[in-house]
């Protein structure tokens, strides 16, 4: 599989991250490469093979329905890029 | 001095023969001294050491301190320290301070241990030489014209020039074993679940595991003892009892079952390489154990598999990032989606967009089949290929890297290339198997990792079997030249 500029364009926006203009077609071009190690997979025949999501074979641990942690949000806030009143600020999304 | 082992360091403190404040001034000391070159560290924690190793002090003079009282480690920089900078060796965390502790962290403090600060890696652990941190790159302490591999290459080479007498690392497809054998220490994975990943930065959840950089098998099952687990704070970690790792560390070998692929000694690998991983075996029959070839016939798709799953859960788990709660934030967003894309855009090196981008493409609609879900299918293939050869070998054998350290900038404008250095690493992350690295015969004055997997949960028999070989060499005890 080899990508094109718009294909990048369109992977970035999904994952909104900002790639420079100049940098479009050095990112294809790489991003092309990798693919091409990717689709060695190709070579095997997985038909029927069930999908290994995780190492160890468990199911999620539940616990009781409890309070356990305590209320730090001044704490946590101390290090956010801006907040006001506890509340995060983002650029004005409704107008 | 600076080379004893843990519990040399811990009978002289106990003795009284110096304390731990002499001894964590010795360490800052060599790093002042040292590091400029070396560039192992992000963030030193002088004043939090000292007092930590004041602490220490008064617990030894009262006859309760454990093995590791006292003892002047390094974390490396992706575990979360409560109140001192956590980067992650990214410009998204440069001004990131943790506001709690990773498990790993609060557990060695629990246990006495004396933290020096926080080693360079490479950006969020994506990377095999150091070379993609934010902060520079680390140089091999052996020659400063060599990457110390990555991506804990900080912490490999801070141990190999005893600037600090253990460091923690994080292995996702051979983080800790890479740089423990391109740096000529000892490096420890293990097995996933094993050690707690609470406040350890995600890189790829299915395949990350903290573990440990020392100089000697016996120096990893202390701090293994300190650090391993049950933790009701991750959720995918083991409810497995832990044994007494040190217990059984000179336990014979006779009759001990080695497998050695015959795809890991394939044309890929250098041959001198080859030579000191057949002498390390050479000595392993010396011991009594018996040598039998294997095969792992999937082993070759370990690395196109592995860039399919753990850039997918990268690109997941990076979400977090995005300017709004914590860690960059863009200059003067002109509206929401600016401020996520040009905070990500600006706050991620080149390598950890190469691999977000990648897992987006691999789960968007349309390929998440072709490549996600193909990849989780040979995964299992993978791991059963290490099924089989447990029910006719104990421990598998072969080379930790293909080749001795490379040069600064050699594969860095290559991703490719850069990623098959992890060549026989990763298929145990992806099983998630344990696996160490320890000092082999050295060539052209460079040093050999020779790795060593075992079946799960199996760390006392891995530290044993290293143990037995560090007593019958010394290559672990070589000092780079210099320091």
């Amino acid at each position: 599989m080899s990508l094109q500029r718009s294909d990048v364009e369109n992977i970035a926006h999904l994952a909104r991250l900002a790639v420079n203009d100049v940098e479009l077609d050095a990112v294809a071009a790489d991003l092309s490469t990798i693919l091409q190690l990717v689709e060695q997979m190709n070579v095997v025949d997985t038909t029927g093979v069930v999908p290994m999501a995780h190492p160890l074979q468990m199911s999620q641990r539940l616990r009781p329905d409890e309070v356990s942690e305590t209320d730090q949000r001044d704490r946590f806030q101390t290090i956010a890029p801006a907040t006001e009143k506890g509340l995060y600020l983002v650029p004005k999304v409704i107008e | 001095m600076y080379s004893k082992s843990i519990s040399e360091l811990g009978a002289g403190l106990r003795a009284g023969e110096y304390s731990s404040i002499e001894l964590t001034r010795l360490f800052l000391d060599r790093i002042g001294r040292y590091d400029g070159e070396l560039n192992c560290f992000i963030t030193l924690a002088s004043a939090q050491a000292m007092a930590a190793a004041e602490n220490a002090d008064r617990l030894i003079r009262h006859g309760d301190a454990g093995p590791l009282a006292g003892i002047p480690i390094a974390h490396k920089d992706i575990f979360c320290t409560d109140g001192l900078r956590t980067s992650c060796g990214s410009k998204m965390l440069d001004s990131f301070i943790a506001p709690y502790d990773a498990t790993v962290v609060s557990r060695l403090n629990a246990a006495g241990a004396v933290m020096l600060g926080k080693t360079n890696m490479d950006e969020f652990a994506m990377g095999s030489s150091n070379e993609t941190s934010y902060y520079g790159a680390v140089r091999n302490p052996w020659d400063l014209n060599l990457v110390p591999g990555g991506s804990s290459g900080g912490s490999a080479a801070a141990v190999a020039a005893r600037l600090c007498v253990a460091a923690t690392g994080t292995d996702t497809g051979g983080s800790i074993r890479q740089p423990a054998a391109l740096c000529g220490i000892t490096g420890l994975k293990p097995t996933y679940g094993r050690v707690s990943r609470y406040g350890m930065i995600a890189f790829a959840s299915s395949l990350d595991q903290g573990g440990v950089l020392t100089r000697s098998a016996a120096d990893a099952a202390v701090m293994l003892q300190a650090m391993a687990g049950f933790d009701p704070r991750d959720s995918t970690s083991a409810r497995e009892s832990v044994p007494d790792y040190s217990a059984h560390l000179d336990a014979a070998l006779a009759g001990l079952k080695i497998g050695l692929p015959k795809e890991y000694f394939d044309q890929g690998l250098d041959p001198e390489v080859a030579r000191s991983i057949e002498l390390a075996v050479t000595e392993y029959r010396q011991l009594g154990a018996e040598v039998m070839e294997i095969s792992l016939p999937n082993s070759g798709l370990a690395v196109a598999t592995y860039y399919v799953v753990a850039p997918a859960e990268c690109s997941s788990n990076l979400s977090r990032f995005d300017g709004v709660r914590f860690g960059y934030r863009c200059d003067q967003p002109r509206d929401l989606e600016d401020l996520y894309k040009r905070s990500r855009g600006e706050g991620f090196g080149a390598e950890v967009k190469r691999r977000i981008l990648i897992g987006t493409y691999a789960l968007s609609a349309g390929y998440y089949d072709a490549y996600y879900l193909k990849a989780q299918q040979i995964r299992q293939l993978i791991s059963e290929d290490f099924k089989k050869a447990f029910e006719k070998v104990d421990v598998i054998m072969g080379p930790t890297s293909p080749s001795t350290a490379f040069a600064l900038g050699e594969k860095a404008g290559d991703p490719v290339t850069m990623y098959l250095s992890d060549i026989y690493t990763i298929a145990a992350n992806l099983a998630g198997l344990p696996g160490i690295s320890i000092p082999v015969r050295p060539v052209a004055g460079r040093p050999v990792g020779l790795q060593i997997i075992g079946n799960y949960f199996q760390e006392a028999q891995l530290l044993n079997i290293a143990h037995r070989f560090q007593q019958e060499s010394d290559w672990h005890l070589a000092l780079p030249t210099g320091y």
